[in-house]
């Protein structure tokens, strides 16, 4: 454990992730973040063996845990963010991604995530949601490696813009987004069980807060309400999901075998067969990836009324 | 004769600095005042980061609560000190610490030296304003405030309730018209000191305390009585948004205020860095004098307002997911729907393509697959040609396509095969065009190989089918364009309704149909109809087709494309 939090102060804005041999991609992370203008980064190693562990702790920015415990029995990392937020995050705007998730809002090219935070202060709004958006490479995943601090999106610029199904959870409140290329190649049969897309990463936490399943949800409910259901849009911003790289067979490979996520590991039960067939998730109506303003005018994410 | 600043500052007290010095050093005196609830330390920091400026004065400080008096007596308690200790100063200028200049200080002076005597300050009789939040206008001046807006807002609205049922009512002092204005004025020292040295101000003071938001009335309408030229309008350029809160201005409107005129600006995000560094240097200028013109600020934040409350139609996504009937469009653009037609016509897609221009599916709706236009198996937005994805939410699937495709009409097949979940959500739809040809369905099981006892009860559900769709058609609730025709009529006269249909998609054709679609060859048809019914299945939909003698259309050689004119 590498605790550097007595350097966090009152207005900072803090990244909290759980990670498992993500080295190759760390540099890249923290730096995108920091160019956003996050001030701290709390991690939780789960016992990787790559080096990750002693990338991030020669970090001055990065305080971190490390547990060799199951991933699933602590509810996919849920219960280990939540105790860390609830310890670090009241009172601070808190961003939840994975290594892989780069988190795009309105105007992030021009104004800082502070201005970001700023104008939710100010609209008393606590919660913000970004759903997740799968890019890709074109042709097979190994075809063009990544290089240790690039950007993912050179090699994986690509993605669907206009197949996801919505549906609301009456339960907790939120939206039950799906879709995109997992669903359209690896879940044709079962529509039901692709993946959620649908996550709230950014919000001014509480330690009464919780987050229920990953980002998906959270509660109370009323966090969960970060849609209009009369017709006019919220701000929204979208986490650019970096999964599908040349490291990704080597992944589902290792997941498979921990056996550690959710449903028994479907997922990537799906995802192992379908990379036997070497897939190419490109087709001829993918969209390139210029910047936030191709999203917001695909109809992905929103300014809401920020201007 | 220069101009003064009056400054309200609360947070941000560095870019306060900042700006007050940029005033300060061109001549132009500052009077500050911190609102109490900011801290000791902070404020003495201001204080000594200014001491070297001559021409700064502090005001005592009052706590400044949204919508209380505390504003109004600061402003009034920092306006005397102005007009006592710059006997120079012509003009005050209220301004508040998220403020910029957007213009040099001497365009401002040459702008009020040549309009000496003008008060401006925006003053709206309260029968005219459209922009109070919380529909409170001319009872801010008639009711009762006592609690917070903001700390108590279930007993601000229950004591507000109460008030109105009792028809409680305070008088407003005799000769008060009561006005509504934005906060930041600028007042010449004529008007201002009428106001601050007027006999009866105590009585009037005490009158507003228990006014609701008393800035934005207190000047507003008291400059009525003493104001010589009134210009409804302020100098500061400052937008407010559907709730009440001033939109906030970045590095990134750089450009747009530039070009907007105006002489302050406000709110300023208070690390606009670049916003700060370009207006507070002293080439910022340069334009000819020009009038305020916030044209292009209005609407682009008019525009922001729109997408909050109204959205984009037809678009659902995780920030924008309308109940239903609150959709503002249900879909993003027009579409048509056929229901029979490729039955009556033989490549009836290919045909209605070439002559509307617009992409023709087929059955969409399809059990086994979508039939996309070409046969295609992804299709715009990567929308997946699956039907258990197209089912799993039939909806997301037809608002997708229609959002994907925007800019180029879609038309598909529609038929009692097909998937019937979204008849009501389509027939609801003004976007939709639906058009039936009622008992069209008959014709591929006349045609068909099959053993006539399964064509018979094949011929029964497929009926049954489309009588509930024609049914929810006609319901009172169905918004969209809808026609049908039965079978027998729609074949002896097929022209007349494709030519209506055509004009309706594009009506800017001019151009007449020379060719129509190849009709399916009906000979036998009638025969057919007659042994279902001898079988004891009754076909109502296609209308009367005569046993024998089959129905053709006029003036036409079966089988042969024909002309009309």
């Amino acid at each position: 454990m590498v605790d550097r939090t007595n350097v966090i102060g009152n207005d900072h804005i803090l990244v909290f992730s759980t990670l498992r041999n993500e080295r190759i991609r760390l540099p890249y992370f923290l730096r995108y973040y920091r160019d956003l203008g996050v001030n701290h980064f709390l991690i939780v190693d789960n016992d990787s063996d790559d080096g990750s562990r002693e990338y991030l702790a020669e970090q001055p920015d990065v305080s971190l845990w490390t547990t060799p415990a199951s991933y699933k029995r602590s509810r996919f990392g849920v219960d280990w963010l939540n105790w860390l937020q609830m310890k670090y995050g009241h009172g601070h705007w808190c961003l939840v991604v994975d290594p892989d998730e780069f988190f795009v809002y309105p105007f992030c090219d021009t104004r800082p995530l502070r201005a970001l935070t700023d104008w939710l202060d100010a609209s008393s709004i606590k919660s913000f949601s970004a759903m997740l958006l799968d890019m890709y490479p074109k042709g097979p995943f190994d075809a063009q490696p990544y290089a240790e601090g690039q950007d993912p999106f050179e090699v994986a610029p690509w993605f669907d813009s206009g197949n996801y199904t919505i549906q609301r959870n009456k339960k907790f409140g939120n939206l039950w987004i799906q879709g995109g290329p997992r669903a359209r190649m690896f879940f044709t049969d079962l529509p039901e069980r692709a993946p959620a897309l649908n996550k709230i990463p950014l919000v001014k936490w509480d330690r009464d807060y919780a987050y229920v399943s990953s980002t998906h949800m959270l509660l109370p409910r009323g966090l969960n309400q970060t849609y209009d259901e009369w017709g006019g849009e919220k701000a929204s911003g979208v986490l650019l999901h970096a999964k599908f790289l040349d490291t990704f067979a080597r992944k589902a490979e290792e997941e498979m075998e921990r056996r550690q996520h959710y449903a028994n590991s479907h997922e990537y039960r799906a995802y192992r067969m379908a990379m036997a067939k070497e897939p190419d998730l490109w087709c001829k109506w993918s969209e390139k990836y210029i910047n936030w303003r191709q999203l917001e005018i695909l109809g992905l994410m929103s300014k809401g009324n920020w201007a | 004769m220069t101009v003064g600043f009056v400054m309200l500052c609360h947070t941000a007290l560095d870019r306060a600095a900042q700006v007050a010095r940029h005033w300060a050093v061109r001549g132009c005196p500052v009077v500050i005042h911190v609102d109490r609830r900011v801290k000791r330390r902070a404020y003495e920091g201001l204080v000594k980061a200014l001491a070297d400026l001559k021409n700064i004065r502090f005001s005592g400080r009052h706590s400044c609560e949204w919508g209380t008096w505390g504003i109004v007596a600061a402003t009034q308690e920092a306006a005397t000190i102005m007009l006592r200790d710059f006997p120079t100063v012509r003009h005050v200028y209220l301004a508040s610490g998220s403020c910029l200049p957007l213009r040099p200080v001497e365009e401002l002076i040459r702008y009020l030296d040549e309009r000496p005597r003008v008060d401006f300050i925006e003053s709206v009789t309260t029968e005219d304003v459209g922009w109070t939040v919380g529909g409170l206008d001319v009872e801010r001046f008639t009711l009762r405030f006592p609690f917070s807006w903001r700390k108590n807002r279930r007993l601000f609205d229950g004591y507000v309730r109460l008030q109105r049922r009792l028809r409680y009512k305070r008088r407003v002092p005799i000769g008060l018209v009561p006005h509504l204005g934005s906060q930041w004025w600028c007042l010449t020292r004529q008007t201002l000191s009428a106001i601050l040295e007027n006999p009866e101000r105590e009585e009037i003071d005490r009158y507003f305390r228990r006014v609701w938001i008393p800035d934005e009335s207190y000047f507003q309408t008291l400059v009525r009585q003493v104001s010589a030229q009134v210009e409804s309008r302020s100098l500061t350029l400052s937008k407010f948004d559907f709730q009440g809160k001033p939109h906030i201005f970045y590095d990134d409107h750089l450009q747009i205020l530039r070009r907007s005129d105006c002489f302050v600006a406000r709110k300023i995000w208070p690390h606009a860095n670049r916003l700060y560094k370009t207006f507070l240097s002293d080439d910022a200028g340069g334009q000819a004098a020009a009038e305020p013109n916030p044209g292009k600020i209005d609407r682009l934040f008019a525009r922001a307002v729109e997408r909050r409350t109204k959205g984009r139609p037809g678009l659902y996504m995780q920030s924008r997911h309308p109940n239903e009937h609150w959709e503002n469009g249900r879909t993003a653009a027009p579409y048509s729907v056929f229901e029979g037609f490729c039955d009556v016509f033989e490549n009836f897609e290919l045909w209605f393509g070439k002559a509307t221009g617009t992409r023709v599916h087929g059955h969409l709706f399809a059990p086994e697959r979508v039939e996309f236009a070409g046969g295609e198996t992804v299709y715009n937005g990567a929308l997946s040609d699956s039907a258990m994805m197209r089912d799993y939410s039939p909806k997301s699937f037809l608002t997708n396509l229609v959002w994907n495709t925007r800019g180029e009409r879609q038309c598909f097949q529609f038929g009692p095969n097909d998937v019937q979940t979204l008849i009501w959500f389509m027939a609801a739809d003004p976007n939709a065009q639906i058009s039936v040809i009622s008992g069209a369905w008959a014709i591929p099981l006349f045609r068909s190989n099959a053993n006539f006892s399964d064509i018979r009860r094949e011929a029964a559900r497929l009926q049954k089918i489309e009588a509930e769709f024609l049914n929810v058609l006609r319901s009172p609730w169905v918004k969209a364009r809808v026609r049908s025709w039965s079978l027998a009529e729609f074949v002896e006269n097929p022209m007349e309704p494709l030519q209506t249909i055509v004009d309706e998609i594009s009506p800017r054709s001019i151009r007449r149909l020379t060719e129509a679609p190849r009709l399916a060859d009906l000979t036998g048809f009638g025969q057919f109809l007659q042994n279902l019914r001898n079988q004891g299945m009754q076909p109502t939909l296609m209308g009367d087709f005569p046993v024998t003698g089959d129905l053709q259309p006029p003036n036409s050689r079966r089988g042969r494309p024909y002309l009309v004119k």
